[in-house]
């Protein structure tokens, strides 16, 4: 029996199917999962997802959020989960560029919340831009 | 008596009426559906942060993270997510009635003109309004969340509740008061009264969580809550304010529809009038035509 992964943001389910492995941005490093993974819940940073299905390898660029491993399922709870063809790169480089000039202008405030909410941001549009780039 | 023209004039009017609700019923019907859809995805994410937040529970203690911590008495904040156009049948009406009936005196927060302006002359004390676009983005739950969480913790305010129109179906959506802050196991059992779908519905991981399977966290558990905390207050009122703009749409739909359908029985009705007023008219004057001419012989 294969592993069954679960995508899910909060506008749709992106994806839900049985996999072969899958490896993903954890917050202390990237992970792989495998069947009868130890029950796990972790924090998601920005970055890449890959899963296997069918033989082929298929990479999201995903958000932060948080994924729950049990024996035999990944539950992936993101804000983000965009495939390569989704990508919209001038929106990606638009929207970090944004982020980084408010960065600018509040880094010696202390709004701490503010301030992670934009490194999210520019880590996100990084994992986008990676993606496509390399794709290419 | 109405005369002819009255009539005419009538009918024209009506038939212009039910021209605009029909304009509007079909609109509503296709935003109606892209909420609604919206409304349902959602569902999916809440369940599944849901399943993990009760998982966590588990392995806390119940006010050791500041925004699970209860405070007695104190005062009380509202989040009222109402509609910003009317035409919309009973619907901020009743969650207007609830609000008063139920937190009389609360502090409120508002979304949506209506139940702001209502709610503001009856002498609520408004601490501050937003507008949400249509169909709701995600990052603009975000502010919302960010200012009830600081009000909270800021001890402003030791109860947050949010009222919002939960989305049942089509032809029914109900007020609702849910409370937001300070999250408790309470309100984690609660939340599927109104996320309907997915009840019953029992996944591997339920089963897992039922016989008390012990997870590993990473970085750390309160690492974890740390982040998912907000998250999932951010995520609630994106929830609600998607619910609420389903049951909008679907209640304009229907009360469009109840308009349009009224407007051409009246149509029908005064048509009748006016064909037998034509009609009364003609014999008339055929009557009038004869009588001359009878004299005339």
């Amino acid at each position: 029996m294969a592993l069954h992964l679960e995508i899910v943001t909060p506008e749709k389910t992106v994806f839900s199917g049985a996999v072969g492995n899958v490896y993903m941005p954890g917050a202390n490093g990237e992970m792989g999962v495998l069947e009868g993974h130890a029950a796990l819940v972790t924090a998601l940073e920005p970055g890449e997802l890959r899963y296997e299905q069918d033989g082929r390898i298929h990479t999201l660029a995903v958000g932060s959020g948080f994924a729950e491993v049990t024996q035999e399922r990944v539950n992936l709870l993101t804000d983000m989960a965009l495939g390569e063809d989704e990508i919209d790169e001038a929106k990606a480089e638009e929207a970090m560029k944004r982020a980084e000039e408010q960065l600018a202008k509040i880094s010696h405030s202390d709004d701490a919340e503010e301030l992670s909410h934009l490194r999210a941001v520019i880590a996100k549009s990084m994992a986008q831009l990676n993606l496509k780039r390399r794709v290419r | 008596m109405a005369n002819l023209r009255d009539i005419r004039r009538r009918i024209k009017s009506v038939k212009n009426t039910a021209q605009i609700t029909r304009a509007m019923q079909l609109v509503a019907a296709a935003k109606m559906k892209k909420a609604q859809d919206q409304a349902l995805a959602g569902r999916d994410y809440a369940d599944l942060l849901n399943k993990v937040l009760v998982n966590l529970k588990t392995n806390f203690e119940e006010g050791s993270h500041p925004l699970l911590e209860h405070r007695e008495g104190g005062k009380e904040l509202v989040l009222v997510i109402s509609t910003d156009k009317g035409l919309c049948g009973a619907l901020n009406t009743n969650l207007g009635k609830k609000i008063r009936a139920e937190k009389p005196g609360a502090d409120i927060i508002t979304v949506g003109r209506k139940l702001r302006l209502q709610l503001t002359k009856t002498g609520s004390h408004l601490v501050s309004d937003y507008e949400v676009k249509d169909p709701v983005p995600f990052a603009e739950a975000r502010p919302i969340a960010k200012q009830l969480t600081n009000l909270f913790l800021e001890g402003k305010y030791d109860k947050i509740s949010v009222a919002f129109t939960n989305f049942v179906s089509t032809l029914t959506q109900e007020p609702t008061i849910a409370p937001l802050l300070p999250i408790s196991s309470c309100t984690l059992g609660e939340k599927q009264d109104y996320e309907g779908v997915g009840k019953g519905q029992v996944r591997e991981t339920d089963h897992m969580a039922a016989l008390g399977v012990d997870y590993l966290f990473e970085p750390d558990p309160m690492g974890v809550l740390d982040a998912l905390l907000p998250l999932y207050i951010n995520f609630q009122v994106y929830q609600m304010l998607v619910e609420s703009r389903a049951s909008e749409h679907s209640a304009r739909m229907v009360a469009m529809k109840a308009a349009t359908d009224n407007a051409n029985k009246f149509i029908k009705e005064l048509t009748l009038e006016y064909n037998k007023l034509r009609q009364a008219a003609i014999t008339a004057e055929l009557l009038e035509i004869t009588t001359a001419m009878k004299a005339m012989e």
